[in-house]
């Protein structure tokens, strides 16, 4: 009976590992459109009609609702309302081309919500049955340092093109000529930092499950218009794009980029896995952080359970128990001593072996020399039944081998305590950063608000405080042990 | 008679620097120790402030206590409290005066006033200086600050060479154990109120072998310096 509870909780534990790093609920989806906050709740819409909604940002269900059908949405916020760009299509790779680019407005995206409402869309594009462009896939993008309100669209039937749309009325503006910016790409979105402007395009086999091999890529430019160069100096009119993400280890084909900036300096891209092995093989939204290095956009990994050394980007120590520090006494040789004596492979300190020394209530956190020592080994494992945020789920951070959990404290300070208890202070909230390191935040401190964060106030002294991306004290690594 | 007053007013008029030096504290421990020259000046009357990166360079240091130790890595948390945490600096304790002698264990020691010229307090040059020590001791300080107004979510910063334990007002705030060095802003407090008015801020650093020194400030939220507030000289 032991025997077979074991197992059953091994299974359910690998079955929890293989999901820890995917979206959770039903996100099936293909074409995902950028992600929308409304009120409190996240939005997106694909191809053919409907979308998903996220109470959290981490559990999707069915539920978003877009007129139209069609192709390969986009979504936008601009003041009070929100733009829905999409397309009427020919009939994909093998049939017509003559597509058709249409926008509508809704001052909400909640369907029971009373003002949940579209206008009646207007046409912004189009393409002809043979020409070098098939007008599907529409890419919304507002200048932030205009205000000019831009449309993408195109696919591998020729050129992707770049359009000016009117920000007050979705519609085209007038007298504008489109601008072809790119070939053969499908998906296409333009994004801005740092001052420049990137053309996000999808490549690769489209549509093909788990055989698809669709990939994300980006050039950039420093005029919207173009010309948008990949990291090898290749212009996207000629087919160039420099990688930002390709198939993952169970899921395949990553396809139509969104972004969502969360915070100064924590981004997360949206796209569709055109195959998760994980999930019936079916077309599912992903959501990853997003990294920039050297103003080059790229896929974050989802964070996934293990054992890791947390290190602070401060000083580099290691986040570990305030406790003696306990040696290891093995024999020593001289460097200088000729022998013939083998080698001998030691093992490294145990639990077991200083677990005695520990005190057995509340233990405060530090930060220290890394050692690989039992009490700076930290088991990051996922707690499903918390909820999650954008693109993450909870965890709880653990001392390997024991219950005795990271947790903060109602001062906004950092603690152990010997068993996890479910309370929201105990929960923690891991993203990656812009530039690849982590912030970790718990989902609550005692009788406090605001968005606290793990900090090293001083190298060997962790705390909770505001956020600041500007500050290595908010930064940590995490090393996979 | 005219020449014999006039001698007297000049004789009076030059003994009154010296004689102000030397009610100046610690003016006659510099003297006999020049060596100490480099590293500590004797304080000035008044208050001073932290300089300007809010490092407290005012203290009354205690002769060192004898504490043998070969290495500084038996300096463990728990072993720290044992041998720093002795009760020296609660119940009663009040700033000890300048030249003022205490007995710990069978040794008499002295404390005396300084300001360190430097930002970290080098205590291995104290002890030598003083020709009171080298390795293998415990060094205790105390200071007085006098808070204008109350300071909220402060953290005392420390760096030490080697481990240490501090307090204010004979409340344990922080403890740095192991093998340190000194370096600033190596570890901090929780979140302080200190309220307005005198505040005692007494610490304990111990050392094996080797250089042994400290660097004290406070701290805001941002980690940025606190320098509004005075520290006393009596």
């Amino acid at each position: 009976m032991k025997t077979s509870v074991f197992l059953l909780s091994v299974a359910a534990s690998l079955l929890m590992t293989l999901n820890a790093d995917a979206q959770e609920g039903k996100p099936w989806i293909h074409d995902p459109s950028t992600i929308m906050e409304c009120d409190g709740k996240y939005y997106t819409f694909g191809t053919g009609g409907g979308g998903l909604i996220s109470e959290d940002g981490w559990n999707w269900y069915p539920g978003a609702e877009r007129p139209g059908g069609g192709a390969a949405p986009d979504a936008l916020k601009i003041g009070d309302r929100y733009l829905i760009a999409y397309s009427s299509t020919g009939g994909g790779l093998g049939g017509g081309h003559s597509g058709t680019i249409l926008t509508m407005w809704n001052r909400t995206l909640d369907p029971d919500s009373p003002d949940f409402a579209f206008t009646e869309a207007v046409q912004v594009a189009y393409s002809e049955v043979d020409e070098d462009c098939d007008a599907i896939d529409a890419g919304l993008f507002l200048d932030p340092t205009t205000g000019r309100l831009w449309c993408t669209y195109g696919t591998y039937f020729g050129f992707i093109r770049i359009v000016e749309l009117d920000p007050a009325t979705g519609a085209r503006m007038e007298g504008n000529e489109a601008v072809n910016i790119a070939i053969d790409c499908e998906a296409t979105t333009i994004t801005w930092r740092n001052g420049w402007y990137y053309l996000l395009g999808t490549h690769g086999t489209c549509c093909d499950g788990v055989n698809s091999t669709y990939n994300i890529v980006a050039g950039r430019s420093r005029e919207v218009t173009g010309p948008y160069l990949d990291n090898m100096g290749r212009d996207m009119l000629a087919g160039g794009g420099r990688m930002v993400v390709d198939g993952d280890d169970r899921q395949f084909g990553a396809g139509h980029f969104g972004r969502y900036v969360v915070d100064e300096g924590v981004e997360k891209m949206s796209f569709h896995w055109e195959a998760d092995l994980d999930r019936s093989a079916r077309s599912v939204l992903a959501i990853r952080p997003l990294i920039w290095e050297n103003d080059w956009p790229s896929a974050g990994d989802a964070f996934k359970e293990g054992v890791y050394e947390i290190s602070s980007v401060r000083r580099g120590y290691a986040l570990e128990l305030a406790v003696d520090f306990v040696r290891q006494n093995l024999p020593r040789r001289g460097w200088w001593e000729a022998t013939d004596e083998p080698e001998v492979s030691y093992p490294n300190q145990t639990l077991d072996d200083v677990l005695a020394t520990w005190p057995e209530g509340e233990i405060p956190a530090r930060i220290g020399d890394w050692m690989n020592r039992p009490h700076q080994r930290w088991s990051v494992v996922a707690v499903p039944e918390a909820g999650g945020y954008l693109g993450g789920q909870y965890f709880k951070i653990q001392i390997e081998g024991t219950e005795r959990v990271l947790a903060a404290t109602q001062d906004a300070e950092v603690t152990t305590v010997p068993a996890y208890t479910g309370a929201p202070e105990q929960l923690w909230r891991i993203e990656q950063l812009t530039d690849g390191t982590f912030r970790i935040m718990p989902k609550a401190v005692p009788g406090r608000t605001g968005g606290y964060v793990l900090t090293s106030i001083a190298d060997s002294t962790p705390t909770l405080a505001e956020y600041d991306f500007a500050s290595d004290n908010c930064r940590w690594t995490f090393k996979r042990k | 008679m005219r020449r014999i007053f006039n001698i007297l007013i000049a004789i009076a008029l030059l003994a009154i620097p010296l004689s102000l030096d030397a009610r100046r504290k610690g003016a006659g421990l510099m003297e006999k120790h020049p060596a100490l020259a480099p590293y500590f000046t004797v304080p000035a009357d008044g208050p001073m402030r932290p300089d300007e990166l809010g490092f407290i360079r005012r203290w009354l240091l205690l002769e060192p206590i004898s504490k043998p130790n070969r290495g500084n890595t038996v300096f463990v948390d728990s072993y720290i409290r044992e041998n720093l945490d002795t009760g020296w600096n609660t119940g009663d304790f009040t700033l000890p005066k300048d030249g003022q002698k205490v007995k710990v264990g069978d040794a008499r020691l002295t404390w005396h006033a300084l300001d360190s010229r430097l930002f970290n307090v080098k205590l291995y040059r104290f002890a030598v200086g003083t020709e009171t020590g080298r390795y293998g001791i415990i060094c205790r300080a105390a200071t007085v600050i006098d808070v204008p107004e109350d300071l909220t979510d402060v953290r005392l910063a420390v760096g030490s060479n080697s481990a240490s334990m501090w307090w204010i007002d004979g409340e344990e705030v922080l403890i740095l154990s192991g093998d340190r060095r000194m370096v600033m802003d190596d570890a901090a407090s929780r979140r302080l109120t200190l309220r307005k008015g005198r505040h005692i801020l007494t610490g304990a650093v111990i050392n094996g072998p080797g250089m042994s020194d400290f660097c004290v400030r406070f701290i805001d939220e941002k980690g940025n310096p606190v320098i509004n507030y005075n520290i006393l000289d009596k």
